[in-house]
């Protein structure tokens, strides 16, 4: 039987790289592997719809396409280990798996509190169907809500939890929330409109204690303060799913370290030619900014690495030598793109607002529907707007270092 | 012939759609999607790209004679 391709990991990214095989030609056998039970299913309305209402995977999943008729799934069984020299790969119930070519889209798992003899029942995450399904029946009226973890995740659960009738309190180690995507001005600009919504936020300050025997009953911060609290939700970052590629000589620090062809490179830095990563847990260059290597957890990235791949793949396994070449020649170069919904707050923004050293409000007024720009000198590296949708999509191409472009 | 519908209860406005296929979808002065109900074939890959990059998983489309 000849080697398959193997895609690791069914979620959005797994699934736009089978279909990209498969429409740009690629006919030969083709793996993918999820740890979790379900097929790929839509992750966005998990902070939201599946939180507020009573939705099953049924209403989440993607659309399998006709031409994904004859891909083996193998889902609910993790890869828990790789030997890339002899390419293979061992599940989690020791089935071994010879590839011809694999694609790590592994993704992340959210970071969670590590507190010896700390009660389990009460604290979440949020980051799988199953992660939403179980907080759901805990957001209940009157319930009271710590969020642990001041980021965007935490800021859409907390907007969320307040809506469905819950008292929350935010906890975040920085000034204030959404600090380092957004900058001071925004973030402040932000906090203001959660807190006319009844949410609290208490900055600077860590957790130390998680309190309850069984169940979390509320959590001690560094500052003294002990916050009674029936639900605690952990929002403190996430960590790329690797550990399977340890022992191979291959740069998995920080996430798969790929180059502009999306190639995972060895440890000294030259590229693998069968082994690619794509989504959420590769770490990569984006040629239009500066040549640091970063992992982007935006929306549209998955995808767009799934085009790339999947049409390089398809020709490198076929037989037009010439088109692989022309597309090996493409440098991917996405502009980074994310939205967030907290209350009426609609943040639409492109670029990486983290690279400015300035803001400066291009339109409309701090408080109100406003954009911000992200200023590098006299480039703009990011643009942010809250509401004014279509004006901020007018910004989109513009987003980028000149002295690179 | 392509007949695309968006649904409208999903939607949510984000605009992903717009960059894929132009030609089709659009956000309108009110920052509301608006888009063609029919577009021609060759317009077939851009729109299957926003079907795909869709946030809400809001659109859907059938080919027609």
């Amino acid at each position: 039987m000849t080697r398959p391709v193997v895609i690791v990991g069914a979620s959005m990214g797994g699934l736009r790289a089978a279909e990209t095989l498969r429409k740009s030609g690629y006919a030969g056998r083709l793996v993918v592997i999820g740890d979790e039970p379900h097929a790929p299913y839509n992750r966005p309305p998990l902070s939201k719809e599946v939180l507020a209402e009573q939705v099953d995977h049924a209403a989440v999943a993607f659309p399998i396409a006709e031409v994904l008729e004859d891909v083996e799934w193998v889902l609910g069984n993790a890869v828990v280990s790789s030997d890339l020299d002899a390419q293979t790969i061992t599940l989690a119930d020791d089935t071994v798996i010879e590839y011809n070519l694999l694609i790590i889209a592994t993704g992340l798992r959210p970071r969670r509190l590590s507190m010896p003899g700390a009660p389990t029942r009460g604290a979440h995450a949020i980051r799988t169907l199953d992660d939403a399904m179980a907080l759901r029946p805990e957001l209940k009226p009157g319930a009271k809500v710590v969020v642990y973890g001041a980021g965007f995740i935490g800021c859409e659960a907390a907007a969320t939890a307040t809506k469905l009738g819950a008292s929350v309190t935010v906890v975040g180690k920085g000034p204030v929330p959404m600090l380092r995507p957004l900058g001071h001005q925004l973030a402040e600009d932000i906090q203001r409109r959660h807190e006319a919504h009844g949410v609290r936020f208490v900055m600077k300050t860590q957790l130390t204690e998680i309190l309850g025997d069984d169940k979390v009953t509320g959590v001690v911060l560094d500052n003294g303060e002990t916050l009674e609290c029936d639900v605690l939700i952990e929002s403190i970052g996430s960590l790329p799913n690797t550990e399977f590629l340890e022992g191979n000589d291959i740069d998995i620090a920080s996430g798969v370290h790929v180059n502009s062809t999306l190639h995972a490179l060895h440890q000294n830095g030259t590229p693998w030619s069968n082994v690619f990563a794509i989504g959420d847990v590769a770490r990569f260059p984006i040629p239009q900014f500066d040549p640091t290597t970063r992992r982007v957890e935006h929306w549209n990235i998955p995808t767009e690495m799934a085009r790339k791949v999947g049409k390089q793949v398809a020709l490198q396994l076929g037989e037009d030598a010439e088109a692989h070449a022309t597309e090996l020649a493409k440098n991917f170069a996405p502009i980074p793109s994310f939205w967030s919904d907290q209350f009426e707050v609609s943040l639409l923004a492109y670029g990486l607002l983290d690279q400015g050293e300035e803001v400066r409000l291009l339109e409309g007024e701090v408080g109100g529907d406003c954009i911000y720009g992200y200023f590098k000198g006299e480039d703009m590296v990011g643009v942010c707007g809250i509401g004014m949708r279509s004006k901020v999509m007018s910004y989109r191409n513009k987003v980028g270092l000149t002295a690179t472009a | 012939m392509l007949k695309i519908h968006v649904d409208m209860e999903k939607c949510q406005h984000y605009g992903q759609c717009v960059f894929d296929a132009p030609n089709v979808f659009r956000l309108n002065d009110d920052d509301k999607l608006e888009y063609e109900a029919t577009a021609d074939d060759s317009e077939q890959d851009n729109v299957q790209l926003a079907v795909d990059i869709c946030p809400m998983q809001a659109i859907t489309f059938t080919k027609a004679d």
